[in-house]
């Protein structure tokens, strides 16, 4: 007789178990198949392709209706389970009840909803079936539309290239910092996203969605952050979650997912479950080769056969044609673990392996997954690579003998006519003819052909010239790199900023190849300078990558409380600001000290209280002193000709114009100025970074003083005859510093190194000076703020206090 | 164990840290790049330095008073200086940050 069996649920699971089941006996079993979808088994993973246009529904139907009515099978498709009678061993669906010897659950999984505001409108779907994918299609055949997917992982971003090959405008939103975290590292993620974003895909990282409006349907996607993103069609691919609903109704043990064993057997032993609304020591399942691998075991256990499941590694690869993406085992970083990475910044191709006690254990790979299922093949053996390891990321081609990439290569490829000077506009075709012409040395090709003569940030690339033209006759000097996480310079690092438009972090770390995640103390805070001077607009200051005193924006001291130092302009001040210094320093129990820079320094304020002093401050009208950035410290002033017997202009006035003019702005280190009324130099101006010394007929300005570490005197830079020309070369002259500089290089180091005839013949064009200006003063919209006024909140304060105290609680 | 709630993750900056104040001393709490969280004591084992105010890079942390740079998984000081500070174990669940208390206690007795 016949054994009969329910399976609730047609889907890659349960239709691989039945295939099992009767291939192996076919005659043995009378199965009823319910589905809530009214059709039967299709291959889910390939609603993608459907979704893009390149396959249709009929194509990607396993099980037609042929299949089921041949083996016999009842199909009860769109019909619901209503409940189950596990004394009687019923089904009871809406129409009718069924008896059964066996009963398999294949309930599958159902998409995670953010319950936000707005969640139920219509055209806010999921994308888990083909209703939903229909959907998806028939709202991109409106022009113009525009879609937002929530949720940067597999299913997100195939739902997003696929609309937008269906010519959506769309915007996916993910909420960690990089997509597929899951399965991908962050440098992978990176690429992945500069890849998505070529073909026309908006990526918005770190964006959490707040609420989703509109009147009729969805219109509106509003982020918590306030950006706002039209939307006519909105996709949630944030997850799954397993269906136990019917399970946990019917009395079986049920976490995550149905709990089964590893026969796939549930807490009733005629019960078993499989595919996506299990739950399988402390697992539950999402890709299909598991669920494959469980179909299996439910099938011999249905055979009365022995046989049991056991979670194996999973290798991982997005479905979006043209995306080369493949990651298997475990990538996170660790104790113990190496990695190996290669990349090829170019070509958009990065490996990534991570290796534990001489065993591959995680592979990442992007641009390039030729070797993946090798690599998959070492992971799932545990083979040992000991042996192999030097040439391993090279793959099997390469396992007894490889070669080395060639350094040289990228310059030696290059044209005779690409640009190797900008400032000087020398190609490489000269520079090789000077070498070719007996040129042997940087200093040679500089005499002859100007190549780096100018502001240098080529140096590299003329010596790798050089050592590509002259071979081992030239030896590379070292090039002093900025820290452990890169070989590259500083120098290099900007002109390859400013070459490739690198307009992120993570755009440094992964085209220049950094060695580290993001960066340590010394080339962060770097990066980020250099990016901010160069992209004011497009880039956002980061504050975590800035040390602690331009993060907290007060000067830390050694105890740990902070220092607070109000701007004075000009080193002016009046009796009511005294005032409100003498209240604060009473109120906050702060030590007063005046500064070289002539201005009132508060000591020993604590941290929690920085926000209360600065509003105190600001309500008197004073606003931060930037004692502790590497920007515009001071303008130290003498009292000038309204005062001073010799004074021959107006240098306190000058100076005050100066500090409004330039306050705020980030330079590559600190920047002092100070302004004379006449030669007696009581500003002491000519040992500062900008130093001007008014004279009957004008104004001398020079150029890299300094009186710290080493002591100099400024050089003239030029002679002017009115102040404004005189603020116009000083803005100048800051701006070709911030574009130009090593970080951390003050001015004087900055000229030693480019030399004060190269800054004077840049500046004195005067549409040149007019750029740098503009530069300057673009900059300034964005930078020129008050950071006091912008943290004297209630937020700020909460921030700066400890996280939590437990010192009360521990106490109890 | 004794997983105490000390938080949202939200509270914590990426690649920054907060302070949590304890009877055992200073505590501090890391979120690194990848939104794992990390606690350790807060106090330099050099010149006493406020780490968490130091920059966090990978799962590192360089103290702001004289760039002494810690693991913030082992607690050892990195490359030529030598020291380390201590660790507390500290998880995630559901946005949370769950620091537990029991370790702290055997700190403060030892």
């Amino acid at each position: 007789m016949k054994r009969k069996l329910v399976v609730i649920g047609s889907g890659m699971a349960s239709g691989r178990a039945l295939e099992h089941l009767l291939e192996a006996d076919p005659d043995g079993w009378d199965v009823t198949l319910f589905n809530a979808e009214p059709r039967g088994n299709y291959n889910r993973i390939m609603l993608s392709p459907v979704l893009s246009g390149e396959k249709s529904y009929a194509e990607i139907v396993t099980h037609d209706d042929d299949w089921y009515a041949t083996r016999g099978i009842t199909c009860r498709f769109g019909e619901k389970v209503v409940s189950i009678d596990r004394q009687a061993k019923t089904v009871t669906g809406e129409n009718g009840t069924v008896e059964y010897d066996k009963l398999m659950f294949a309930t599958g999984s159902s998409p995670f909803i953010i319950p936000c505001p707005g969640h139920d409108l219509p055209g806010v779907i999921a994308y888990r079936d083909l209703d939903d994918t229909n959907a998806m299609i028939e709202a991109s055949g409106k022009p113009g539309g525009r879609a937002v997917v929530i949720g940067g992982g597999l299913l997100g971003l195939e739902a997003a290239a696929g609309l937008r090959l269906r010519g959506m405008e769309v915007t996916v939103l993910h909420l960690a910092g990089h997509l597929m975290e899951r399965q991908l590292d962050p440098a992978a993620g990176y690429l992945l996203q500069k890849d998505l974003e070529s073909r026309g895909i908006t990526v918005l990282t770190q964006a959490s969605t707040k609420e989703i409006t509109g009147k009729d349907g969805a219109e509106m996607v509003r982020l918590e952050d306030g950006t706002e993103l039209p939307a006519d069609l909105v996709v949630m691919a944030v997850g799954i979650r397993p269906q136990v609903q019917l399970a946990k109704d019917t009395g079986l043990a049920v976490g995550k997912g149905i709990h089964v064993d590893d026969q796939m057997i549930t807490s009733d032993e005629d019960i078993l479950a499989v595919g996506e609304c299990i739950e399988h020591q402390g697992a539950i399942f999402g890709l299909v080769a598991p669920l494959y691998d469980q179909a299996k075991v439910a099938a011999a256990t249905l055979l009365d056969e022995e046989a049991a499941f056991k979670q194996r590694q999973l290798s991982t690869k997005l479905k979006v044609t043209g995306v080369d993406l493949f990651s298997a085992g475990d990538f996170a970083e660790g104790e113990g673990r190496e990695d190996i990475v290669y990349r090829d910044p170019a070509r958009g191709i990065y490996k990534r392996l991570v290796i534990e006690e001489e065993r591959l254990i995680g592979a990442v790979m992007y641009g390039d997954t030729a070797d993946g299922n090798w690599f998959f093949g070492l992971i799932k053996d545990g083979t040992d690579i000991s042996e192999m390891r030097e040439t391993l990321i090279f793959g099997p081609a390469y396992q007894g003998g490889g070669t080395q990439a060639d350094p040289l290569a990228a310059v030696a490829a290059l044209p005779d006519d690409a640009e190797i000077c900008g400032c000087n506009g020398v190609c490489k075709g000269q520079i090789v003819k000077a070498i070719e012409g007996g040129a042997t040395s940087l200093g040679d090709v500089k005499a002859q052909t100007k190549a780096s003569a100018s502001c240098g940030t080529c140096t590299g690339l003329v010596e790798q010239v050089l050592a590509a033209t002259l071979g081992d006759d030239f030896k590379m000097p070292e090039a002093q790199p900025i820290c452990g996480c890169t070989d590259l310079s500083h120098e290099d690092v900007r002109r390859l900023i400013k070459a490739r438009e690198l307009k992120s972090q993570p755009a440094v770390w992964q085209e220049l190849g950094w060695t580290t995640p993001n960066g340590c103390h010394t080339c962060r805070p770097a990066v980020n300078f250099y990016l901010l001077a160069d992209w004011p607009l497009e880039y956002k200051d980061d504050p975590q990558s800035r040390f602690v005193n331009e993060r907290n924006h007060a000067n830390i001291q050694k105890d740990g409380t902070y220092s607070v130092m109000p701007r004075m302009w000009g080193g002016m001040t009046d009796a009511n600001e005294l005032r409100a210094i003498a209240d604060a320093a009473d109120k906050y129990g702060a030590t007063v000290k005046v500064t070289g820079g002539q201005r009132i320094d508060l000591l020993g304020v604590k941290k929690e209280d920085l926000p209360l002093i600065w509003g105190d401050l600001n309500a008197a009208g004073m606003v931060s002193g930037h004692a502790y950035t590497k920007g515009l410290r001071t303008v130290k002033t003498c009292v000038g000709k309204d005062w001073c017997r010799f004074g021959t202009q107006d240098s306190t006035g000058l100076g005050i114009k100066l500090e409004k003019r330039l306050w705020g702005s980030w330079t590559p280190h600190k920047v002092k100025l100070g302004v004379s009324g006449c030669p007696r130099n009581c500003a002491e101006a000519t040992c500062k970074d900008v130093g001007i010394v008014c004279v009957d007929s004008g104004y001398q300005i020079g150029v890299g003083g300094a009186a710290g570490m080493d002591v100099k005197e400024v050089e003239r830079l030029v002679d002017v005859r009115t102040e404004e020309e005189a603020i116009e070369w000083v803005v100048a002259f800051v701006q070709l510093y911030r574009e130009h500089a090593k970080y951390l290089d003050r001015p004087y180091k900055w000229l030693a190194k480019v030399g004060l005839d190269w800054v004077q013949e840049v500046l004195a064009d005067a549409t040149e000076r007019a750029a740098l200006m503009e530069r300057f003063d673009l900059s300034q919209s964005v930078y020129q703020k008050d950071p006091w006024a912008e943290r004297a909140t209630p937020e700020t304060r909460r921030q700066y206090e400890p996280m939590a105290d437990l010192t009360l609680e521990a106490a109890e | 164990m004794s997983w105490t709630d000390i938080g949202s993750l939200d509270e914590i900056p990426v690649r920054g840290a907060r302070r949590v104040k304890t009877r055992a001393g200073c505590i501090a709490l890391f979120r690194t790049d990848e939104d794992e969280v990390f606690a350790t004591s807060a106090t330099c084992a050099h010149r006493g330095g406020p780490l968490d105010e130091g920059i966090v890079h990978g799962r590192k942390v360089t103290c702001p008073l004289h760039n002494w740079v810690y693991s913030l998984e082992s607690g050892e000081a990195q490359g030529a200086d030598e020291g380390s500070i201590a660790t507390y174990p500290v998880r995630i669940d559901a946005g949370r940050v769950l620091l537990d208390l029991s370790s702290l206690e055997a700190h403060a007795a030892a």
